[in-house]
C-alpha cells in the first residue's frame, strides 16, 4: 500500500476526530436535555400524580388529511379540564392534558406514545384517536401498565378485557350503531332495496356485520367499498345508482360523506342516505359542503349516542355550550367539541370515582365499577369483563337545515343480542357542572 | 355498455387535470432538468389565495385570475428566491429543497388558514347531462376539458412560433451556447417557473373542486399521480405529458370501476413498467443516440 | 487491512454505544433504537443512489416488506427459541432481496427520473397491497408483532429500551462494517465507475446492468433489515408507517446528511429521529393564547423542518458530512499554517 501525502493524511485524520468529537457531542446533549414533567414532588409511585396536579397524555392526528374536525376533539377536553379546574379540581388536583401531534401515522404515534409514557411520565392515556394508530400501542402500554382509557374509535378491539385489561372504549362501537340503523330502515323503509357503502377496513366490516346481522345476510343489493387514499369515488356510487339503491348505509368518514353526497347529486342519484354518527353530524358536513351543497343534507338521517348540538333546551348542550365559550375561545360548536367535553366529563367522573388515594390501580377498578351517568344517551357498559362504551343510539333526523332526535334510544350488543328500547329518562347534569365525588 | 361509456367519460376528465399538471412538471424539467417537487404545494398556496379572493370579492373568476396570476409570481419567486442556488448543484438537492419547501408551504398554510377542509366551488354546474338517460359530461368536465385545451395550444403556440418561446428552447438546450448568443438564460429560467407554476394553478383549480376540498395536502396525490403520467408520456415531451395523464385517467377510472378503488396503485405501477419496460424514456421518448 | 481496519473501529463505537446505553433514559434508548433501525436503511439506499446512481424512491415500500415478514414469522413462530428472532429478522431481509431483485431488474434499463417514478410507484403501493391480500396482512389496521421480552439473564427489571437499543445497534454495526467493506472493495470502485461514466464503464467490460441490480439488491436487503428492526421496536406494523413520506425522508436524510458518504448516513438517521421532536420543543417554549396555540399546533413545526431543510442544503449542499470535511480541511490548513510559521521562527528567518 503507497503512502499517502502528509496533508490528506493530516485531512483524513483530522476528519475523524470531528466526527467523532461531533457525535460526542450530540449523544451527551441529547441525554442532557431531558424535559421535566409536571410540578411539585412526585409521588415515587405513581407516575403523573403529585399532590396538586393529575398529568394525562393523548395522540391526536392535529396535522395532515385526518385532521379536520378532529383537531377539535382534544382542544375540547383541554377546555372542560380548565373548567373543572378553576372550581377546585379534582379531589384538590388540577388536571393537566398533554396533546401531541401524530398526524394519523402510527409511525408517529409510536414514538409520541413512548414520549408521553417514557419522558413525561403520564399518569394514563386517554381518547387516544385512529384505529390503525391506537392498535400499534396497544402491546406497549400494556407492558408499561399505563391506563388506556376511552379510545377515540368506534372498533370492538378496545373490549379485549383478558388480552388489554387495561384498555377502554367510550363511544358506541360501529356494529352495535349500524345493528340498530338497520332496525330503523326495517321499520321505517321496508321493503326498499338496501346497500352499503362503508371504508376498506374495520370499520366499514363491522357496519356491514351489524347490518346484514339484522336484515340478513343476502339481503343487500349493492355492497362497495372506498379507501381514504382514492378521492373519486364516482365509480362506486355509479355502481350504486346502476344497482337501483333506495336506502344507502354509509359507513364513511366525514369528508367522505360530503364526497359521496356531492357525487351522487352530479349523477342526479338522491337515495336515502343512513349514515354512522362518525361521518353524519350535520355542522361538520355542512362545512365541508358548503352553502350551495348543504341543501344535499335534508332528510339525511344519522345516529348518535350523544344529545345532538342543535337541541339547545338540552341541559348538558348549555353547560358544554357555557364550558366552550369560556374556556375554549368559542370555537364552532358542533359534534367534534361536544365530543371532546363529554370524554373529559366522563374521565372526570371516573378520577372522582377512583378516590384522593389515586393510583393506576384504583383509576381501573374504578372505570370497570361503572354506573356512570351522562352525558350519552344510553349507559355504559363498564364491568370486569366489558370494556366497550356506550350501549346504544338514537336515530337523528335533517330537515330545515337542523339535525333533531327522532323515535327512542335503543341498545342492543356488538354479538347477535336483540335490539331494544332504552326507556329511562334522561340525565341532567349537576348543578356546577362538575360530577360529585 | 353504460357502465363503460361513464368510467371513459369520468377517466377523461380527470385525465386532463393530471394532463395540466404534468405539462407544468415536463415545463420546468425541460428547462432545468429539476424535478419539482413542490408544484403540488405551489398549485394549493395559489388555490388558496383564489379562495381568499373569491371569499373577498364575491366572484369566482376573480379568484381566478388571482390564482394564474399569483403562480406566475409564485413560480418567479421560488424559482429566483430558492431554486437557483441548487440549479448547478446535484440534482438530489434540489429534490430536497423542494420536499423542504413542500412542509414549510403546508405549515405556512395551515398556521394561516386552519387545517378544516373548505369547499372550493366550481364557476359552473357539476351535473352531469344526460343523453338518453346516461350521465356523461358535466358543464364542469368540458370547462376543464375546454381550459386544458387552450392552454396546451397556448403553450405550443408560444414555444413554436414566438421569439420568447424559442430562446427559452435554446436556453433549456444549450445553456452556454444560447449565453454566447445573447440569451439572458437566467431570465429565461425564471420565466419557465413561473409559466409552469402558473399551469400547476390552473390544474389545481381545477382539481380542487372534484376531491375532499382545499387543505393543505389537498395536491398530494395530484403530484403523485401527474409525475407518473408525465414519466409514462416521456418527461421531454409536452405531448407525452398529456397523453400520459389522459391514460392514467382512464386506467385509474376503468379499474376503479370495475375491479375495486384499493387496487387503483397497483394498476398504474402495472401501466407505468409495462410503458417503460418497451420504451424506457416513455412513451414520446426522443431517439437516444447509439450506443457502443 | 481494509476489514481489520473497519472491525475495529466498530468495536470501539460498540463498546462506547453499549455505555452511552447505560447513561441513557428509557425514551433516548428508544430514540436510538429507531435511528440505529433507520441507519441500515439509510445507509444501503445512500450507497446505491451515492455510489451506484440510481435514484429510488420507493424505499419506504422495501422497508415494509422487511416489516412485514419479520411481523409474519414472529406471529407464527416468535416463541420457538430465543434466536428466532435473529432468524426473522434475517428472513426479512432475504424477502426485501428477492423483492429488490425483481424491482431492480424491471428497472434496469431506467435512469433518472424515470427510475424515480416507477420506485415511486412501488412505494404508493403498500396500503393497496396491504388491503387487498388483507386476510393474510390486516390491511389498514395492520399487525401486532410479538416480540419476546428481554433474557431472563439480564435481570428483572431490565428495560426493554435498552434491550431494543442492543439488538437494533448491533444490527447497524453490522450492516455498517459490510457496506463499508463493500464500499472499499473492487465492486465499490465498479459501482462508482458505472456512475459517472456508463459508456467508459462499460468498454471497460463491466456488465452495467448486472451491477446496477446488484446495488439495488444490496440496498434493498439493507432497507429490508432496517424495516424488520422498526417492527420489532413498534411491536406493530401497518401500511401507514410505511408511506410515500417515509420513502421522501428516506431520500431527505441522505442527501441533508451526505450523499454517498456512510459517515452521512449516520447523520441523516439521527436527524430523522431528533428534528421532529428538537422542533416541536421548540414550539412548545412559546407560551401563545389558546385559539393562536391551536392554528400553531402540528403545524409550526412542519414549517421549521421545512426551512431547516431548504437552509441547509443551500448551505451545505455536501450535506452535513460535506460541511464536516470543509471544516477538517480548514482546521488542517490553519494547523499547517501555524506549523509552518512556528518552524521559520525556530529557524529564524
Amino acid at each position: 500500500m503507497h503512502a499517502l501525502p502528509d496533508a490528506t493524511r493530516e485531512r483524513r485524520v483530522v476528519r475523524r476526530g470531528l466526527a467523532a468529537l461531533a457525535v460526542l457531542a450530540l449523544v451527551t446533549s441529547a441525554a442532557a436535555c431531558s424535559d421535566d414533567g409536571g410540578s411539585g414532588p412526585a409521588r415515587a409511585d405513581v407516575p403523573g400524580v403529585t399532590d396538586t396536579e393529575i398529568l394525562v397524555g393523548t395522540h391526536q392526528p392535529l396535522t395532515g388529511p385526518a385532521a379536520p374536525g378532529y383537531s377539535k376533539i382534544a382542544k375540547a377536553t383541554e377546555a372542560y379540564f380548565n373548567f373543572v379546574n378553576a372550581q377546585g379540581g379534582v379531589h384538590g388536583r388540577q388536571i393537566k392534558y398533554k396533546i401531541m401531534d401524530d398526524g394519523y401515522n402510527p409511525a408517529n404515534t409510536q414514538q409520541v406514545v413512548r414520549q408521553l409514557v417514557l419522558q413525561d411520565r403520564v399518569f394514563a392515556i386517554l381518547n387516544g384517536l385512529g384505529t390503525p394508530t391506537h392498535t400499534g400501542v396497544l402491546d406497549f402500554l400494556k407492558a408499561q401498565g399505563v391506563p388506556d382509557l376511552f379510545v377515540a374509535s368506534g372498533s370492538r378491539n378496545w373490549n379485549q378485557p383478558d388480552k388489554y385489561p387495561h384498555t377502554f372504549g367510550w363511544q358506541t362501537d360501529y356494529t352495535v350503531e349500524s345493528k340498530v340503523m338497520a332496525t330503523y330502515i326495517k321499520n321505517e323503509h321496508p321493503g326498499k332495496k338496501v346497500c352499503h357503502f362503508g371504508q376498506n377496513d374495520d370499520f366499514g366490516a363491522d357496519s356491514l356485520a351489524g347490518v346484514e346481522q339484522i336484515l340478513g345476510a343476502n339481503a343487500l343489493a349493492a355492497k362497495e367499498t372506498y379507501v381514504p387514499t382514492n378521492t373519486n369515488v364516482a365509480p362506486q356510487v355509479g355502481a350504486l345508482k346502476a344497482a337501483g339503491c333506495e336506502v344507502v348505509v354509509l359507513a364513511t368518514v366525514p369528508g367522505f360523506t360530503a364526497l359521496t353526497l356531492g357525487t351522487a347529486a352530479r349523477l342526479a342519484y338522491r337515495p336515502q342516505w343512513v349514515v354512522s354518527s362518525v361521518g353524519g353530524d350535520y355542522l361538520t358536513l355542512s362545512g365541508r359542503l358548503g352553502p350551495e351543497g348543504t341543501p344535499l343534507l335534508e332528510g339525511l338521517v344519522s345516529a348518535n349516542y350523544l344529545p345532538s348540538v342543535s337541541q339547545t333546551d338540552d341541559p348538558w348542550v348549555q353547560l358544554f355550550r357555557k364550558v366552550n365559550d369560556e374556556y375554549n375561545s368559542g370555537v364552532e360548536f358542533d359534534g367534534n367539541v361536544m365530543y371532546g367535553m363529554a370524554v373529559g366529563y366522563t374521565f372526570v367522573q371516573v378520577l372522582q370515582a377512583a378516590g384522593r388515594d389515586l393510583t393506576r390501580e384504583s383509576l381501573i377498578e374504578a372505570v370497570e365499577r361503572g354506573g356512570f351517568k351522562g352525558p350519552g344517551l344510553t349507559p355504559f357498559r363498564y364491568s370486569p369483563t366489558d370494556h366497550s362504551g356506550y350501549s346504544g343510539v338514537r336515530m337523528v333526523v335533517t330537515s330545515n337545515g337542523v339535525q333533531t332526535p327522532v323515535g327512542s334510544v335503543y341498545v342492543t350488543d356488538d354479538g347477535d343480542g336483540p335490539v331494544t328500547e332504552y326507556t329511562e329518562p334522561p340525565t341532567t347534569p349537576p348543578a356546577n357542572g362538575v360530577p360529585a365525588p | 355498455m353504460e357502465r363503460f361509456v361513464f368510467l371513459t367519460f369520468d377517466g377523461l376528465s380527470k385525465g386532463a387535470v393530471y394532463a395540466a399538471f404534468a405539462l407544468a412538471l415536463v415545463l420546468i424539467w425541460r428547462g432545468t432538468r429539476i424535478v419539482n417537487f413542490a408544484q403540488g404545494a405551489m398549485a394549493v398556496v395559489t388555490a388558496y389565495a383564489a379562495y381568499s379572493v373569491t371569499a373577498a370579492s364575491g366572484s369566482y373568476w376573480a379568484g381566478f385570475a388571482a390564482a394564474l396570476l399569483g403562480g406566475l409570481l409564485l413560480g418567479a419567486l421560488i424559482e429566483r428566491g430558492v431554486m437557483r442556488f441548487v440549479e448547478q448543484a446535484p440534482h438530489l438537492n434540489a429534490v430536497t429543497v423542494g420536499l423542504g419547501l413542500v412542509l414549510l408551504l403546508q405549515g405556512v398554510l395551515g398556521m394561516i388558514y386552519g387545517n378544516e377542509y373548505r369547499p372550493f366551488a366550481a364557476p359552473v354546474g357539476q351535473e352531469a347531462l344526460t343523453v338518453g338517460g346516461m350521465p356523461l359530461v358535466s358543464p364542469f368536465d368540458l370547462f376543464v376539458f375546454g381550459t386544458v385545451l387552450a392552454v396546451m395550444v397556448l403553450l405550443a403556440l408560444l414555444f413554436t412560433r414566438t421569439a420568447t418561446g424559442l430562446r427559452m428552447r435554446a436556453a433549456a438546450f444549450a445553456p452556454e451556447v444560447s449565453r454566447l448568443l445573447g440569451v439572458d438564460v437566467n431570465a429565461t429560467l425564471t420565466l419557465g417557473w413561473a409559466l409552469a407554476a402558473a399551469v400547476g394553478a390552473l390544474a389545481g383549480m381545477l382539481v380542487i373542486p372534484t376531491g375532499l376540498g382545499l387543505h393543505p395536502t389537498a395536491m398530494d396525490l395530484v403530484f403523485v399521480t401527474a409525475f407518473t403520467a408525465a414519466v409514462v408520456g416521456g418527461l421531454d415531451s409536452p405531448a407525452g405529458a398529456v397523453v400520459g395523464g389522459l391514460a392514467v385517467g382512464l386506467v385509474l377510472s376503468y379499474v376503479s370501476g370495475y375491479i375495486g378503488s384499493d387496487v387503483t396503485p397497483l394498476a398504474v405501477l402495472a401501466l407505468l413498467l409495462v410503458v417503460l419496460l418497451v420504451r424506457p424514456g416513455g412513451l414520446f421518448a426522443g431517439v437516444r443516440a447509439r450506443r457502443v | 487491512m481494509t476489514l481489520l481496519r473497519h472491525l475495529a473501529v466498530a468495536a470501539v463505537a460498540g463498546v462506547a454505544l453499549f455505555f452511552a446505553t447505560y447513561q441513557l433514559d428509557p425514551f433516548r434508548n428508544y430514540q436510538l433504537a429507531t435511528a440505529a433501525a433507520y441507519l441500515c436503511a439509510v445507509a444501503g439506499l445512500t450507497v446505491l443512489v451515492g455510489q451506484s446512481g440510481q435514484l429510488s424512491l420507493g424505499h419506504g415500500a422495501l422497508m415494509a416488506v422487511g416489516a412485514y415478514t419479520v411481523a409474519l414469522l414472529q406471529n407464527a413462530y416468535g416463541t420457538t427459541g430465543p434466536w428466532m428472532l435473529a432468524v426473522s429478522l434475517a428472513a426479512g431481509a432475504l424477502a426485501t432481496t428477492l423483492v429488490g431483485a425483481v424491482i431492480g431488474l424491471a428497472a434496469a434499463r431506467l435512469r433518472g427520473p424515470y427510475l424515480a417514478g416507477v420506485t415511486l410507484a412501488v412505494a404508493v403501493t403498500v396500503p393497496a397491497i396491504a388491503t387487498t391480500f388483507d386476510e393474510v396482512f390486516n390491511g389498514d389496521q395492520g399487525l401486532p408483532v410479538y416480540v419476546d421480552p428481554p433474557p431472563a439473564a439480564l435481570g428483572r427489571f431490565f428495560p426493554n429500551e435498552r434491550w431494543q437499543a442492543w439488538l437494533a445497534l448491533a444490527a447497524a454495526l453490522v450492516t455498517m462494517v459490510l457496506l463499508a467493506n463493500l464500499v472499499r472493495s473492487r465492486f465499490g470502485r465498479t459501482l462508482r465507475a458505472v456512475r459517472d461514466d456508463e459508456v467508459a464503464a462499460s468498454l471497460a467490460g463491466i456488465s452495467v446492468a448486472r451491477v446496477q441490480v446488484l446495488a439495488f439488491v444490496v440496498s434493498a436487503a439493507c432497507a429490508g433489515l432496517g424495516g424488520g428492526l422498526l417492527a420489532v421496536l413498534a411491536f406493530s406494523v401497518s401500511p401507514s408507517a410505511f408511506s410515500l413520506t417515509l420513502s421522501l425522508f428516506l431520500i431527505l436524510a441522505i442527501v441533508v446528511g451526505g450523499l454517498g458518504s456512510l459517515a452521512g448516513a449516520v447523520w441523516g438517521s439521527l436527524l430523522l429521529v431528533l428534528l421532529p421532536q428538537v422542533t416541536e420543543s421548540v414550539t412548545d417554549q412559546l407560551t401563545l393564547s389558546p385559539a393562536v396555540a391551536q392554528r400553531l399546533q402540528g403545524n409550526l413545526p412542519l414549517a421549521i423542518f421545512g426551512l431547516t431543510l431548504i437552509v441547509v442544503m443551500i448551505a451545505t449542499p455536501g450535506g452535513l458530512q460535506g460541511l464536516i470535511r470543509r471544516g477538517a480541511r480548514a482546521l488542517a490548513r490553519a494547523a499547517r499554517g501555524l506549523a509552518t510559521s512556528l518552524n521559520r521562527r525556530k529557524v529564524g528567518t
